[in-house]
């Protein structure tokens, strides 16, 4: 049983508006959330219900129109782009449902990307895709394009990519939300062995069976939060016949 | 009939739809036509005034330099000749005024007006005692009018008159033949290209040979029978030899009148050729910049059954019919200006010849407007029509090319570099039209640099004083203005270029910035990409830029300095990243987020 620590990430009165007047759209409507640190949260929904919006909002990818955003004891809501830029390069990790890997560029070129990105040396940054690679068994497609790997393992390289510098925090959209039903059960063992590993995780997804495999699962409907569940921690190693994929 | 129909439609909504791009294609070539039209446009132009002048001044058929007056007698009897004046004695002295120190050529010419060229006065009266009469290009160069006082060989005298003549050519081609420049005149640091015509009495000239040296020639004008065997009785008399006398024919005058106007067309035909260029690879990227989206159309046409040869035709009869309008516009612009440039200068009287359009001249125009367009757009259109339907509907954008070894270089760099550099990895072809385009307008600039270090070098002489050139000064002028829209074009093909890169980049922008790169960060990879890519053309251009000019000037005596070269380059790249620095900031200005669900969608 991994041990669940004090709010990592917390939001207060969180909105986020577009348009205005009759054309005012409240994609997030006054949400207040906290997430312990090292949980598993699983955010569920209807497509256009404003998950995606939450999550752009809680990595700082976009701006709030209204309310607070904490992460740990550092307010982020109010950060300039540069700061924000900061946060997204060393303590937020994304995993978006389309992948968003650069088509040009290998695998281990992509894992390298962030760590460049956070001014370490191209050789630590080789050093640090590797292990990540054979982290998420893909060791041995390091050198390829993404034009040819599969889904899953496209979006095993994005995870990779995603812990290249260590994050507190890994937001994922839909992130199986392209891939067949072997494939979402690799991510899913991968996301498995991230919260094993006390990360915190929240995951974006209109699918039941990927959020059954959380700590606390928040439905949402029309931008705001409508119910809340505690699930049972951890998939006791029955994380395929849990979310339904068959066999483990 | 149908099909013919249906790819005018496709052309014509296309066009409709993307006003805009075909105003910049259509500008982009008429540049290109209408510069090569003036060039054309001033074939012979100079012919009709110099006639005029020749008829108003009684012009010679034949003009003879003899070494003596008994040389003169027996060409004044020779078979063919009807009339003639003169021999004249002809002195070259240093003239002084203002400040200004040329060499001139005097003429001692009878008060009475006689039957073989008579020069026209333009301004005040024919010869007079003590008093000179300017040729009238010459007394522009000097600034002197009817009245002002000038010295000749220290003897002052008073500008009695302006004239012109059809007996030689005018300042400052009149030794485009040879000139026998006295030491007097080059003691000064008087050459050739600075003497003037000036008459004066035959006393006044003959006193001025008893100061300056002995009379250099006896000036005799001839009248033949038949104008037309002049060029046969010149060549009969003009040996060659060193005793022999010089004898200019009228046809080698008229054509000395056009030297003003080939100087123009050697500027204006490289530069008709280098705005061609240019065109090209403005012409293509943009096109490029809209084939992501022109491929999703292929698809859709060839999904609802169009062949792969309607959708070449419907690609190809959009860029030629816009074409055909650029070459349009490029002949009417280039006939419109082409009398601007043709204007016939101080030395003759009368108008130029209005330019006329040969079928000839509109076949070159609009060759040149096709071959432009076919060049640019070809390729793409047999690409987009060997593409499947199926692969053409998925393709959102053209897939980037990788380069290994950019890329790894790239990991070394700071992140504006790393991006930058990527940037150009991924879009090889945008990246080499983007130095085309900088290489061709830095090549103008460099010309520019030559043409007046040249100017400098030649008639910077401290002797010189200010004493204008008017070919200098309308070269000088053509030159800049070719330069100009040059520049221009340059300027607009690299906003596409940005435009483009920013445009191709969006995904990659948006990645990278969600990975933690500032936006700041991300502009700055934009801008390095275009600098990156136009550095090569703005090095390219300077051998170029110096190589065209010693081309076009048939040998060259001063070259820019080392400086103003690296100055030129400099400032080309400074001006390629405040360009792109402006689409680079549209950009980047929208949230992270929106910019991947456009993408991811």
């Amino acid at each position: 049983m991994k041990e669940i620590g004090k709010a990592l990430l917390r939001a207060v009165g969180l909105r986020k508006e577009y348009g205005n007047g009759e054309g005012l759209v409240r994609a997030v409507d006054g949400v207040d959330l906290q997430v312990p640190r090292g949980e598993t949260l699983a955010i569920m929904g209807p497509s256009g219900c404003g998950k995606s919006t939450l999550l752009h909002l809680l990595g700082g990818l976009d701006r709030p129109s209204a309310g607070e955003l904490w992460l740990g004891d550092r307010r982020i809501d109010r950060l300039s782009e540069r700061g924000l830029a900061q946060l997204r390069r060393r303590e937020v990790g994304f995993v978006f449902q389309a992948f968003h890997l650069m088509d040009e560029l290998t695998a281990q070129e992509n894992v390298e990307l962030p760590v460049l990105l956070a001014g370490r040396s191209p050789r630590e940054a080789r050093r640090r895709a590797r292990h990540l690679l054979d982290q998420v068994g893909l060791a041995d497609r390091a050198s390829h394009l993404p034009s040819a790997l599969s889904g899953g393992q496209r979006q095993r390289v994005a995870i990779a990519r995603a812990l290249a510098n260590d994050p507190q925090l890994v937001l994922a959209d839909e992130p199986t939300g392209n891939l067949d039903s072997g494939a979402t059960l690799e991510v899913l063992r991968l996301f498995e062995s991230l919260r094993n590993a006390g990360l915190t995780l929240v995951v974006v997804t209109h699918d039941e069976r990927i959020a059954a495999t959380a700590d606390r699962l928040i439905s949402m409907r029309d931008g705001a939060f409508v119910d809340e569940t505690r699930l049972v921690g951890g998939t006791g190693g029955n994380l395929g016949s849990l979310a339904g994929l068959g066999a483990d | 009939m149908g099909r013919i129909l249906l790819v005018c439609r496709l052309a014509v909504r296309d066009v409709r739809s993307h006003v805009a791009q075909a105003l910049l294609l259509i500008v982009a070539i008429a540049a290109a036509t209408a510069t090569l039209t003036m060039a054309l446009a001033l074939n012979g132009v100079t012919s009709r005034p110099y006639q005029q002048t020749r008829a108003a001044t009684m012009g010679p058929d034949v003009v003879a330099y003899t070494q003596s007056s008994s040389q003169a007698e027996v060409l004044t009897h020779a078979r063919g000749v009807t009339a003639h004046s003169g021999p004249y004695p002809m002195v070259y002295a240093v003239l002084h005024f203002r400040g200004i120190t040329a060499g001139a050529e005097v003429q001692g010419r009878s008060q009475a007006l006689v039957v073989v060229d008579q020069p026209k006065s333009t301004s005040g009266s024919w010869v007079r005692p003590g008093g000179v009469v300017i040729e009238r290009t010459f007394a522009e160069a000097l600034g002197a009018t009817v009245g002002s006082k000038i010295t000749v060989a220290g003897r002052p005298f008073t500008v009695d008159g302006i004239a012109v003549t059809a007996a030689i050519a005018p300042y400052p081609n009149i030794c485009y033949s040879g000139c026998d420049v006295p030491a007097t005149l080059h003691d000064q640091g008087i050459g050739a290209k600075q003497i003037g015509l000036i008459w004066t009495t035959e006393a006044d000239a003959i006193k001025l040979a008893s100061t300056v040296g002995p009379v250099n020639n006896y000036v005799l004008n001839l009248k033949l029978r038949d104008p037309a065997l002049a060029p046969a009785f010149a060549s009969r008399y003009d040996t060659g030899t060193p005793t022999s006398p010089i004898l200019n024919t009228w046809q080698d005058l008229s054509s000395s009148y056009g030297l003003l106007v080939q100087d123009e067309q050697t500027v204006l035909v490289p530069g008709a050729l280098l705005l061609g260029l240019l065109a090209i690879a403005s012409v293509a990227v943009l096109v490029g910049s809209r084939l992501a989206e022109y491929t999703r159309r292929v698809g859709l046409l060839k999904a609802v059954g169009a062949s792969p040869s309607l959708v070449a035709a419907t690609f190809l009869t959009e860029n030629l019919v816009l074409a055909l309008v650029a070459a349009a516009v490029g002949l009417v612009t280039g006939w419109f200006i082409a009398p601007l440039l043709t204007s016939p200068g101080a030395a003759v009287v009368g108008a130029a010849s209005p330019p006329s359009l040969t079928p000839l001249m509109v076949v070159g125009v609009v060759a040149m407007a096709l071959v432009v367009a076919l060049a640019s757009t070809l390729v793409p259109a047999l690409r987009a029509a060997r593409t499947s339907t199926v692969s053409a509907l998925a393709d959102a954008a053209r897939p980037p090319k990788r380069r290994g070894r950019l890329v790894g270089i790239s990991s070394r760099l700071p992140v504006p570099g790393l991006f930058g550099l990527r940037l150009v990895a991924r879009r090889p072809r945008r990246a080499m039209m983007s130095a085309a385009s900088i290489a061709v307008a830095a090549t103008g600039i460099v010309t520019v640099l030559a043409f007046h270090a040249n100017v400098a070098t030649q008639f910077g002489g401290e002797h010189s004083g200010h004493l204008g050139n008017p070919v200098v000064t309308r070269d000088g002028q053509m030159l800049f203005v070719v330069t100009v829209t040059l520049v221009t074009l340059a300027v607009l093909t690299v906003i596409f270029t940005a435009w483009a890169t920013v445009l191709d980049a969006k995904r990659a922008s948006a990645v990278i910035r969600a990975l933690g790169a500032t936006p700041r960060q991300v502009r700055e990879g934009l801008v390095t990409a275009q600098v990156l890519s136009a550095l090569p053309g703005a090095i390219l251009g300077v051998p170029l830029g110096i190589g065209l000019f010693k081309l076009a000037s048939k040998g060259v005596s001063g070259l820019p300095s080392a400086l103003w070269l690296t100055l030129t380059i400099l400032g080309i790249l400074l001006v390629v990243a405040a360009l792109t620095g402006i689409p680079a900031r549209f950009g980047t200005r929208r949230p992270v987020a929106e910019m991947l669900q456009a993408e991811a969608t």
